[in-house]
């Protein structure tokens, strides 16, 4: 094993070293003590928001890595019409922000197609089309990355565009992208937050409610940092282990 | 798209297509008296200013060995190329086994997977599939493009392992496996489709010389079983031995096409001799 993952607990070790010695300001940690009851209702109370972070952002990284691998196809066709096709749209949706997306979302889309949409899909929507322009070239430049030779190799022995794509390009193609495809899970977790401003009982929403009742922000938003730490630490050993396990039948 | 593939590809009268394979007699001045399966007509192909195929016509027949040569840059794998539609000729036509490769129009597409399904490419750099086992490379061609059931296809496929002579290596990545029996993969792979023609485009150059002549055996092998060849190369020893005709280019144009004896002993052309003194100097 390489040294990284004691790496990454000693940085998680001086972030909470730092945290809890506080520079000197007067903490009031029992607000979030799980040695008192109220200290643990509002621990669960924080840590309750995680099955809606993880249920928001796995659901728009999905959605979002389908439409980005249908936007990036169009891309890499050598007519000059689908090509637009994609251009419009990454450069469209990459010059949203998040944010305004997200109100856009959920407090005009209602408007526009005369449908009410809950807090938790305007979120993903606005999540998943955000993110489906970065993985649309994502996925273009993993697939331009692929050999001439492998494409001709395909070609000559009578296969048609579906199957070289499904059966050549596309296998080898994902193999490459996994790396940015985990910078961009990690990088949705941390976005969904964003969608606190609509409602949403994420970590963050959460964190939030709980400060306007104690008046504690510095203690509950550092326990909010220690969670989305955690969390993603969590997520990015994953797929690591995702990368061994699927570069290592090549070898 | 359901037209099928006859009426896509227009079948076309050619000089001499009427007789069978079995009488095909290869002939010393490239005058094929056998059916014809490859005819090229003044095929052009320029990139830029740069003409790579200036006018080049060439028949093969059905059962011949035709190993073309010459200096790098004479349009050798830009021809063999425009055989199974990797390369589209700017001008001029090809026709595989009677019926025109056309890259353009209705059907075009489909047209074109039918005619590579009868035309086998080997690779310089082999071009196997990284991603999938030795036995997968192999198969997924029969299995998607000629219909096969996984049983059919593997059958297969272990038949023409024992042929290229590994067949204890099915089970492998492309990457655990040396140069020479990559490309005897790769010839496997494209026997697999049991094509009507084998095109080689200098299929020993990317190998270290000690895994030249296994590769080279297989072919000679192919070739003795009768298989139609279209080689480039410049192993001229290999040429000597299985080439019914040696096609010698140079700045995109046929300048000989002989028997190897006659090419070898008493190049026509000038060109033909610096070329040949060039290559078996060393």
């Amino acid at each position: 094993m390489n040294g990284y993952p004691n790496g990454r607990l000693l940085a998680l070790l001086g972030v909470s070293t730092l945290a809890l010695a506080g520079c000197g300001a007067d903490l009031k940690w029992y607000v979030v003590s799980p040695l008192t009851e109220s200290g643990r209702a509002n621990l669960l109370f924080l840590l309750g928001g995680l099955k809606y972070t993880l249920l928001l952002s796995l659901t728009a990284i999905a959605i979002s890595v389908v439409i980005g691998l249908l936007v990036a196809l169009p891309g890499i066709s050598q007519r000059a019409p689908l090509r637009a096709i994609n251009r419009v749209y990454v450069e469209l949706v990459r010059a949203v922000p998040v944010l305004v997306l997200i109100l856009w979302v959920y407090y005009g889309l209602p408007i526009v197609m005369g449908i009410s949409v809950s807090v938790f899909w305007a979120g993903v929507i606005a999540l998943a089309l955000s993110d489906s322009a970065f993985e649309a070239e994502i996925f273009r430049a993993g697939i331009q990355s692929i050999d001439r030779g492998q494409i001709e190799a395909a070609d000559s022995i009578g296969l048609g565009y579906l199957d070289r794509m499904r059966y050549v390009v596309l296998p080898q193609a994902i193999r490459r992208v996994l790396p940015p495809l985990g910078n961009q899970l990690v990088y949705m977790l941390k976005m969904s937050s964003l969608v606190s401003i609509i409602g949403m009982q994420e970590l963050t929403r959460r964190a939030n409610e709980l400060v306007t009742a104690e008046y504690r922000p510095l203690e509950i938003y550092t326990v909010l940092v220690l969670e989305y730490l955690l969390l993603i630490l969590i997520v990015s050993q994953g797929v690591r282990w995702m990368e061994r396990r699927m570069t290592a039948s090549e070898r | 798209m359901f037209s099928g593939n006859v009426f896509v590809m227009e079948p076309i009268s050619i000089p001499g297509a009427s007789g069978s394979a079995e009488n095909a007699t290869p002939s010393p001045d490239g005058e094929p008296i056998g059916r014809s399966l490859v005819t090229l007509e003044r095929l052009v192909k320029r990139y830029g200013d740069f003409r790579a195929l200036d006018g080049v016509s060439l028949e093969v027949s059905a059962g011949e060995r035709v190993v073309v040569c010459g200096p790098s840059g004479s349009g050798k794998s830009t021809l063999i190329r425009c055989i199974n539609g990797l390369e589209h000729p700017d001008e001029g036509r090809v026709f595989v086994d009677g019926r025109a490769v056309r890259s353009r129009g209705r059907g075009a597409t489909r047209a074109l997977r039918t005619l590579r399904t009868d035309v086998g490419m080997v690779f310089q750099q082999f071009n196997l599939f990284p991603h999938l086992s030795v036995l997968d490379n192999l198969t997924l061609g029969p299995m998607r493009a000629r219909g096969l059931s996984r049983p059919q296809a593997e059958a297969l496929a272990h038949g023409y392992l024992k042929r290229v002579r590994i067949p204890e290596q099915a089970d492998k990545f492309p990457r655990q496996l040396s140069g020479g029996q990559q490309q005897r993969v790769a010839i496997a792979r494209s026997l697999c489709m049991e094509p009507k023609l084998m095109l080689f485009d200098e299929p020993t150059s990317a190998l270290d010389p000690e895994m030249i002549a296994e590769v080279l055996d297989v072919m000679s092998e192919l070739a003795a079983s009768g298989m139609t060849m279209l080689v480039v190369t410049h192993e001229m020893g290999f040429a000597r031995r299985v080439a019914d005709r040696i096609v010698f280019m140079d700045a995109g144009a046929v300048v000989e096409d002989t028997v190897p004896q006659r090419f070898f002993e008493a190049p026509a052309s000038v060109r033909g001799a610096a070329f040949l003194q060039r290559i078996l100097a060393h």
